[in-house]
């Protein structure tokens, strides 16, 4: 018998057991749901392969790359200022807070520290763009759920956070205000009394969620006991941010960092929560919002006095060296790690961003899943596209 | 079949092309009205915002302009779609919307049927829809289409029930199936011999009340019942492949549906088109009742939107369970207290 006759009856074998085996039950298979990369649930390009069977998923793969930018390419030819331009819109909800790891990074390389007003202010805005980025996944996380209303309250007082960020560096979205050895201005005159006036507002906004959105009980039932995360699962996939400490790590760069910022000057507290459930993750960044505002009075009422930018040279050369700087950026752990060889132009620059190792869970939290809870674990996991492919 | 209508005699032909143009005004009335009024309106107000504006006075003129727009969009089917099924689908929605509005009487002589099981008809031609969203689903040869349509058709049939037994209460406690004669029992019904106001059955009745409307919610697949359409995550579950025309009737069909139920609910626990303090026989609620009636559904229809604007919605099984644990027990033991009180009383 030759090879070919061979195989040619190993087919018909397999042909006749597959007949045999639909004649002896009916089988069923799962079937593979796309959901993005044109999907109303992730708010960008993540695509999930979903396997169902029926409702329940056997097994999600995130595929990223949809929005791939080359951020960490494109730097390499930029020189130090201009980076700040493309890191801007990396989280491009909280702007702000991008640049600061690397401008630290950077600094750290020059041997330069911003004056101590400018660590201030950058720490005020620091945390402004925190509250902006973080109150729309509040009121998003109920259009995930399927209340529309409170995300339009999350749109309405954001706004007021952005025209104070407007304010003082002239851009809604994309300030470009961090400098290297401080800040391109200081802040205009009375925008510390009307920021006060907006975080009131802003304290409103968390009581209206906590009424409207955690308080509710459907929306309770939706998240309590869904897509729980052990601590040490979510430490293992690198989870930051209020996702860890949704899982009960008390572990926040702002308070351990020990970076160039002013937040030990203040007196305030990291949330956790112990059940690491998608209530656990509302509730922390909720907790988290308030906290911001009461981190941005204490350090409005007592901004030092002095210039805005240390001495730095005209044309920036950052000395040959590396330096990794982390910071706890809205979405999680943020960090730039900077390779200069003495040029006007970064060597290499990494990127470490938040959401991509937060989305990294997905496989293993999905799994087991019911579909209408695939989009609420990726709603409460909180990423943004931008942080993923950057 | 020659009968009057307003004291007129009319020819078979003029009553039929009369009902017919009523009965498009009892199913497009309802959903215009809805559709402006909390759609557009209600809700922009709490959300902050002040929804359309620019077409005629305070936008009253945008369901025009939306009209207009889907009117002249595409008929798109997709490649795969069972096309003839694709096609009938908002037609069988559409039909059990105008087989529920003839049971609504809106006056002592306006009604389009008068038979001694109108509330039977009603559960009855309700449940169409749920073909014509199951086929939708089917014939889209989408995903989310056919999880949207499959979740669909478990939910409605799950709330079939408690919407049955809701109203058996209503039923026990007028003694006719008649819906004419539900409005007549409330009119002439008295509370402890005291007649001032008829006797709504909200009073007696709201247990099977909350029910009816909650299960009415979720025949309706809105918010916090709308997993069919979840558009979160189905992206608009059996609507999803629907454009122009056939997504509007779809479109109608659920505004629609909301205001004749609502007008439903009107009927059996408030009153119908019966105001206190008139005689119910009297010619003028010939002339009044539809307003009345239409004042009484936007009420009932207010609390309707007012739960779809503000709540999250369920999941599948959460659904279920609320269903067959709670409404269902509830109803039941309504309908037994209402039973051994009739007795009693």
């Amino acid at each position: 018998m030759t090879d070919v006759s061979n195989r040619n009856q190993l087919a018909y074998i397999a042909a006749q057991a597959s007949d045999a085996r639909v004649n002896v039950e009916f089988e069923t298979e799962g079937m593979t749901l796309n959901l993005g990369p044109q999907h109303p649930a992730t708010h960008g390009t993540l695509r999930v392969i979903v396997k169902l069977d029926g409702e329940r998923v056997l097994r999600a793969d995130p595929m990223m790359g949809y929005m791939h930018r080359g951020y960490e390419k494109l730097a390499e030819v930029r020189t130090y200022p201009q980076v700040t331009t493309l890191v801007n819109r990396i989280d491009w909800l909280g702007s702000f807070a991008n640049e600061v790891p690397f401008i630290l990074a950077a600094e750290r390389l020059m041997e330069v520290e911003a004056p101590p007003r400018a660590q201030w202010i950058r720490t005020i805005l620091f945390e402004l763009s925190r509250i902006a980025n973080v109150i729309l996944f509040l009121g998003d996380m109920g259009v995930q759920l399927g209340a529309v209303t409170p995300v339009f309250f999350a749109f309405r007082d954001r706004e007021f956070v952005l025209n104070q960020i407007e304010a003082v560096t002239g851009g809604r979205f994309h300030p470009n205000f961090d400098r290297i050895g401080g800040l391109k201005d200081d802040i205009p005159k009375g925008w510390t009394e009307e920021t006060t006036g907006v975080l009131g507002r802003i304290r409103t906004f968390c009581d209206e969620m906590e009424d409207l959105v955690t308080g509710n009980e459907i929306f309770q039932a939706r998240t309590r006991g869904i897509g729980v995360i052990p601590a040490e699962v979510g430490l293992a996939y690198g989870l930051s941010g209020a996702n860890i400490r949704g899982s009960g790590v008390d572990w926040d760069l702002r308070r351990d960092g020990g970076v160039g910022l002013a937040h030990d000057q203040v007196d305030w507290k990291v949330w956790t929560h112990p059940d690491g459930d998608s209530f656990s993750r509302y509730w922390v960044r909720l907790q988290e919002v308030r906290e911001a505002c009461g981190i941005i009075e204490q350090l409005l009422g007592g901004i030092p006095s002095g210039p805005v930018m240390a001495k730095v040279p005209r044309i920036i050369k950052v000395p040959a060296g590396e330096a990794y700087v982390e910071t706890e950026n809205p979405l999680g752990v943020m960090g730039y790690y900077v390779v200069s060889k003495g040029d006007l132009v970064p060597f290499r620059v990494k990127i470490r961003s938040a959401s991509f190792s937060n989305i990294s869970i997905t496989p293993w939290v999905l799994e087991g899943a019911y579909v209408p809870d695939v989009v609420s674990i990726l709603a409460s996991l909180y990423f943004i596209l931008g942080d993923i492919d950057r | 079949m020659s009968s009057t209508i307003l004291a007129i005699e009319l020819a078979y032909w003029q009553q039929t092309g009369l009902r017919a143009l009523l009965g498009l005004v009892g199913v497009l009335l309802p959903a215009g009205i809805l559709v402006y009024l909390f759609l557009f309106k209600m809700m922009s107000f709490m959300q902050s915002r002040l929804g359309p504006m620019e077409a005629g006075p305070y936008g009253s003129l945008q369901l025009l302009a939306e009209v207009g727009k889907f009117f002249q969009k595409e008929d798109l089917i997709p490649a795969a779609a069972d096309r003839v099924v694709f096609k009938m689908a908002p037609f069988v929605v559409l039909i059990s919307t105008f087989l529920l509005v003839l049971v609504i009487p809106a006056g002592p002589d306006l009604w389009f049927i008068d038979i001694d099981t109108g509330i039977f008809l009603a559960l009855a031609v309700s449940s169409i829809s749920v073909i014509g969203i199951l086929m939708a689903g089917w014939a889209s040869a989408s995903k989310y289409s056919l999880i949207g349509g499959l979740r669909a058709a478990g939910q409605l049939v799950a709330y079939e029930l408690p919407l049955v037994l809701a109203v058996m209460g209503v039923v026990i406690q007028a003694g006719t199936l008649n819906v004419q004669g539900i409005v007549m029992a409330q009119a002439s019904g008295e509370i402890f011999g005291w007649g001032g106001i008829g006797n709504p059955f909200i009073l007696t009745q709201f247990v099977g009340f909350a029910i009816f409307l909650i299960a009415v919610q979720a025949e309706l697949t809105q918010p916090p019942f709308d997993m069919p359409v979840a558009e979160s995550e189905l992206v608009t579950g059996y609507l999803t492949e629907y454009s122009g025309l056939r997504f509007l009737m779809f479109f109608i069909g659920e505004f629609a549906t909301a205001g004749i139920f609502s007008a439903l609910a009107a009927t059996m626990f408030l009153g119908g088109w019966y105001v206190p303090g008139l005689d119910p026989t009297d010619n003028l609620f010939n002339v009044i009742g539809p307003l009345v009636l239409i004042g009484k559904m936007v009420l009932v229809a207010f609390l309707i939107f007012w739960f779809r604007f503000t709540y999250p919605r369920f999941r599948e099984d959460q659904l279920q369970q609320l269903a067959w644990k709670f409404l269902i027990p509830l109803s039941l033991v309504n309908i037994v207290a209402t039973g051994i009180l009739k007795v009693v009383f």
